[in-house]
């Protein structure tokens, strides 16, 4: 029997360790390529272990202006949206949890109806660009995906409602502390571990955006990094097109087009590689309150 | 005395009401408007018409996208590949979450977990850049360093449509295996070890544990699981099907999806009234599945019915 298992052990690890180098591989040979000069790329194809390091792509990221830019686009739209669809979703969840509140059923109903029905994306965009005008807006950016879903109510709800004592309300209610000072400096500090979960999941839907670019932004000055790299991603040429216009003396033709484009998706992913060991714990806690609730 | 009464719970309640407001006004704008925004699929859209003002057509729409063969090649595609996902997902995610729960050795089950979970964490573009490193046609590491040394001819991948069903399927696994399996990892670590004990006591080899009293307790989880998807069969990760196949139209007989379609049609004046037509039939289907599926878990498992 002990045998037997260490032959059943030796076979997991096998197979993990398979799972783990084909999630590394590629990954690992995106960062290589980046760091390959552009002539080997197009002699050798994008290889795991270039014949020589070549920082040029990174050198073009630091000194010139619009993937920087971008970069900025992106941070400023992952926590303006994420702080403010914090707040609304907590807000409307803690709602939903004061006892005897008139209405609280319909309420709701409205907000669980929208997780079932959806009039889809002709009439959301329809309706952005026709009615709201915010094409090519900051708007386009933050709103649309604002309360991406309204399963992140559903679960901060079942938080407030299985950790606040309302006793602790109460007394803070004959105290003469006002429903939102309770909300703000009694409830809140008391969910830390619910805020830091859904404000993670949002962030990284903000961070990781860019159907909205898609859709709704056709400025320069408002493609974020995602949308920056989808670009490129189609038109290998973009960034060389974008920099006319910017830099009018830089010889394009010198611009080393694939590697910086992967140099841009690492910097586009470094944020999540180097924060993930601190949200993973919110991370894993995010997917196993979300998948059946959902 | 009953106005009274009103107007002391409007005096005690009023914060509360202004907490739910911004997130009442939001969806009214949001997810309500859009809803009646689905009349466009009875319309032929004009600019000065507007939402709700533009000629009435009838099925008009309908009845040319049913008479194309869009409608067949993108339903087709959208639920063959949800099933794919859905049934081997499930046993792939079983499989994945029972090793790790079986290994001894915690620190090694830890960097696995971690690994396999980082995907997730990727945004489509970046899985397309992986991708496309891999794929492309005169770079890509498949054709310059396994195809080329082995002798063999490179392979155009992005117009080939035989490779595709393969490689979007694995690429949506490569993603989602890790955050998948760790609902079934929660579940096997509340399984009551007793259990496990008593069969071994009775000479249960570990396969006949697994069947027996593994599989059994992830039951409930299983079928809500299935069932939640099942009500999502008519949605695709937009992503995965128009930006990893770069968009490609040597391939779009197998790319091509519900959500692939409203969008290339959106983007096509010409095409505006089919693509709010396949829009009305994406929400109208799947609002039904949903409600049939959230019937069946009801029936179920009640505690995991969303109302």
């Amino acid at each position: 029997m002990v045998k037997k298992d260490k032959g059943f052990q030796i076979m997991a690890h096998a197979i993990m360790i398979c799972m783990t180098v084909m999630v590394i591989f590629p990954v690992a040979l995106l960062i290589m390529s980046s760091l390959a000069p552009e002539s080997d790329i197009i002699k050798y194809g994008y290889s795991l272990i270039p014949k020589k390091i070549d920082f040029t792509a990174y050198q073009y990221i630091f000194g010139e202006g619009s993937v920087f830019h971008s970069y900025l686009v992106t941070i400023f739209v992952t926590l303006a949206g994420t702080a403010v669809s914090v707040v609304i979703t907590t807000m409307i969840s803690y709602t939903l949890t004061v006892p005897g509140l008139p209405g609280k059923r319909l309420l709701s109903f409205y907000v669980l109806f929208t997780m079932l029905f959806s009039g889809g994306l002709v009439p959301s965009y329809m309706m952005w660009c026709n009615i709201f005008h915010i094409k090519n807006t900051i708007w386009a950016l933050l709103i649309p995906s604002l309360l991406c879903s309204a399963f992140h109510i559903m679960i901060t709800r079942t938080y407030f409602q299985n950790n606040i004592p309302q006793e602790i309300l109460e007394s803070a209610r004959m105290d003469g502390m006002t429903e939102f000072g309770i909300f703000f400096k009694i409830v809140l500090p008391l969910s830390v571990p619910i805020l830091a979960t859904i404000g993670f999941m949002k962030a990284l839907m903000y961070w990781n955006d860019w159907t909205n670019s898609l859709y709704y932004i056709t400025d320069k000055e408002l493609v974020g990094i995602q949308a920056l790299l989808n670009n490129m991603l189609t038109n290998a040429q973009y960034l060389a097109q974008s920099m006319d216009a910017s830099m009018v003396a830089t010889d394009t033709a010198a611009i080393p087009s694939l590697s910086l484009r992967m140099a841009i998706a690492v910097v586009g992913m470094l944020p999540m590689i180097v924060l993930y060991p601190f949200f993973q714990k919110y991370y894993m806690k995010g997917l196993t309150v979300g998948a059946v609730k959902g | 005395m009953k106005k009274k009464n009103m107007l002391k719970q409007v005096k005690r309640y009023w914060p509360f009401y202004l907490m739910a407001l911004p997130a009442c006004v939001y969806f009214f704008i949001n997810n309500y408007i859009p809803m009646g925004g689905l009349i466009l699929a009875f319309e032929k859209y004009t600019v000065s018409g507007g939402i709700f003002g533009s000629e009435k057509v009838g099925l008009n729409n309908f009845k040319f996208l049913f008479q194309s063969s869009d409608a067949w090649i993108m339903t087709r595609n959208t639920i063959l590949y949800n099933l794919a996902f859905i049934v081997f997902g499930t046993i792939i995610s079983i499989l994945v979450a029972y090793l790790l729960h079986e290994l001894k050795h915690e620190m090694s089950r830890k960097v696995y977990q971690t690994v396999i979970l980082f995907p997730g964490l990727l945004s489509i573009i970046i899985i397309s850049y992986l991708a496309n490193a891999l794929l492309a046609g005169d770079t890509g590491y498949i054709n310059m360093h396994i195809l080329a040394p082995l002798g063999l001819e490179p392979v155009s991948f992005y117009s080939e449509q035989k490779w595709w069903p393969f490689i979007l399927i694995f690429i949506h696994f490569w993603q989602m295996t890790g955050s998948n399996c760790i609902l079934y990892l929660a579940n096997m670590s509340a399984i009551d070890p007793g259990l496990y004990e008593a069969a071994n006591l009775d000479g249960a080899n570990r396969f006949r544990c697994f069947v027996n009293i593994t599989l059994p307790c992830l039951v409930p989880t299983i079928v809500t699981l299935t069932i939640l998807s099942v009500g999502k069969i008519f949605n695709s990760d937009f992503g995965l099907f128009y930006q990893v196949p770069m968009n490609s139209g040597a391939i779009i007989d197998v790319t091509q999806t519900i959500d692939t379609y409203v969008y290339r049609g959106l983007m096509n004046t010409a095409n505006m009234g089919m693509s709010a037509a396949a829009c009305f039939y994406q929400s109208v289907v799947g609002f039904c599945l949903v409600m049939i599926t959230n019937a069946l878990v009801r029936k179920f498992s009640r505690e995991n019915a969303m109302f």
